[in-house]
């Protein structure tokens, strides 16, 4: 765009306004910057301007050996950091030809789907918060407080966790942790309705969301969109239903689907999503093996000395924002020799410049903070 | 044409690119073929018309021992389930590469990627520039031979543009 991107000025072109939307606006979730191109209140032009929080986390692990890596991958999207974690930590794995003990893969299946509870309720919180549903903001964090409590009895931190080993986990769960899981569920379930009923039945939240920023199944498989966002425009497919890991195998769990692709529909697929990662949970509790949680011989720091895989591939799990993917390519030495982090959200960002064009300024809003964007996770 | 199934789709497009395919085989459970330059637009179509419509991931690997960089490609196919993962080579001092963009939009973003993080330009792409660091920076930091000593320090300019300078007191 030929603009000058200075905040207010008007542009050469015709009546266009030029607007810099962020990178410190409230609603941006982060560190996004959108110059905009106004006629009026509708959005003509835009374009995305990202990387204030590129941290090089490609490079980094370049320098550095392959478990030291996990606590910086976790770190790439913070909201929802057990994601990548488990991405990393199982394209290790799958090049060691490493296979973790079944208690290991329960615990890590918990933990994914807790982590997936509180990610959406994080979401819940600051789209409600984005079409001036405040209740929904204090409602959502009051929630995932209580499952950042149980992430840091089980790994002593309540965000980053740094909690996957190559061929396990670090600690066992603590005694009297699967009550507290029960009884968290419980909990989370009852709250689930309760935010339906007062999103879902409110006037104003149906009207800025229904019909807004429609995303086709065509337009969402060719921008590479994934996880809930593709999903609430139809594309029936969930890696953990279609290409199953860690304890997914033997879990029977519905994957919500909708096909018209609005903002309403993100945010239904996502509720729903809540209420079928409670009833995983429940069942992985109910069925954990007993045993150990790591595989032997790679207990302590033993990993530092024996992770030197070799060869190269693509790894994939469904994380809370879609597809989280590591292209790992070892060269048989103690650190990796390329990591590719494929961030989920980086691909959303692509389409929602797209979908921005034509729609009023405020859809923006509710556009931008139904596709679930983390900065962190775009930038790395 | 018809969408075909996944090991189907690999056969059909071995035979109908056979001159172009310098290599094939597999990284762990998904097939791979590495090909020449020139053929990888019109094989990347034709993989799109044969069901492999997610481009999941696209990403480059700097080899300087062996002077090239290796561009993959994974593709998958919601249709069939099947993956498949393209890989072409472009030497180090010439890294020219046509663009995909147009056959899967996923392209457009991770292209830009991989032009600035690795610095490998993609022929054809509509808007190719940096996209995670500001425009004016020097190097390519993904590169095995980046120097990362030498530090960057980036500020505005008046018209709002990024400034870029090695010199620490201008800029941050």
């Amino acid at each position: 765009m030929s603009y000058l991107p200075t905040n207010g000025e008007r542009a050469d072109e015709g009546q266009l306004i030029a607007l810099n939307m962020g990178p410190q606006h409230p609603s941006t979730h982060g560190v996004l910057r959108l110059k905009l191109l106004l006629d009026g209140e509708i959005v003509r032009q835009v374009e995305p301007v990202i990387g204030q929080l590129h941290r090089g986390f490609e490079k980094l692990a370049e320098l550095g050996r392959y478990p030291q890596f996990i606590m910086i991958c976790n770190r790439a999207d913070y909201v929802s950091t057990f994601a990548y974690e488990a991405a990393y930590v199982r394209a290790v794995e799958e090049l060691l030809g490493l296979e973790p003990p079944p208690r290991a893969q329960f615990i890590r299946t918990i933990c994914l789907e807790l982590d997936r509870i509180q990610s959406h309720l994080l979401w819940l919180g600051t789209f409600g918060l984005d079409l001036g549903a405040l209740n929904a903001f204090w409602y959502g964090f009051r929630e995932r407080e209580l499952l950042l409590g149980l992430f840091q009895e089980l790994t002593g931190a309540r965000l980053h966790h740094n909690y996957f080993r190559f061929g396990g986990v670090k600690l066992d769960l603590p005694q009297g942790f699967t009550e507290r899981v029960q009884s968290a569920c419980n909990e989370l379930e009852r709250k689930v309705d309760e935010y339906e009923e007062f999103l879902a039945t409110s006037d104003t939240f149906l009207m800025r969301t229904k019909g807004v920023g429609v995303l086709t199944k065509g337009m969402a498989v060719d921008w590479g969109v994934t996880g809930p966002n593709a999903r609430a425009s139809g594309l029936d497919f969930d890696l953990r239903r279609d290409e199953p890991y860690f304890a997914y195998p033997g879990l029977s769990f519905a994957v919500p689907v909708r096909t018209e692709g609005d903002c309403y529909a993100r945010f239904a697929v996502r509720l729903e999503e809540i209420r079928q990662s409670v009833r995983m949970v429940r069942q992985l509790l109910r069925e954990l093996p007993e045993g150990p949680i790591i595989a032997q011989g790679w207990e302590k720091r033993a990993a530092h000395l024996l992770a030197k895989p070799e060869g190269e591939h693509y790894t994939r799990i469904e994380g809370p924002r879609g597809e989280i993917g590591i292209y790992l390519v070892g060269d048989g030495t103690p650190s990796p020799y390329r990591v590719k982090l494929r961030s989920p959200c980086f691909q959303h960002l692509a389409v929602m410049a797209e979908l921005f064009r034509g729609q009023l300024l405020a859809d923006l809003v509710a556009i931008n903070g139904s596709f679930d964007l983390v900065m962190g996770c775009v930038d790395r | 044409m018809a969408q075909v199934q996944g090991h189907e789709a690999l056969g059909e497009l071995s035979r109908r690119f056979a001159g172009a395919i310098e290599e094939a085989g597999s990284l762990k459970d998904k097939p791979f073929l590495r090909l020449r330059q020139e053929a990888l637009l019109p094989l990347c179509q034709a993989a799109k018309e044969l069901g492999f419509d997610h481009l999941a991931c696209l990403t480059a690997v700097d080899y300087p021992q062996h002077g090239y960089f290796e561009v993959i490609y994974n593709l998958y196919s919601y249709a069939a389930r099947a993956h498949l993962v393209l890989k072409v080579r472009c030497p180090r001092e010439a890294p020219l590469l046509p663009s995909v963009a147009g056959v899967w939009k996923a392209a457009l973003f991770l292209e830009r990627e991989a032009y600035d993080l690795m610095g490998i330009r993609f022929v054809g792409h509509p808007d190719l520039k940096r996209i995670l660091l500001p425009e004016p920076w020097s190097g390519h930091p993904l590169r095995k031979d980046y120097d990362m000593a030498q530090e960057q320090f980036v500020s505005k300019g008046p018209q709002g543009e990024d400034l870029v300078s090695f010199d620490q007191t201008r800029g941050w």
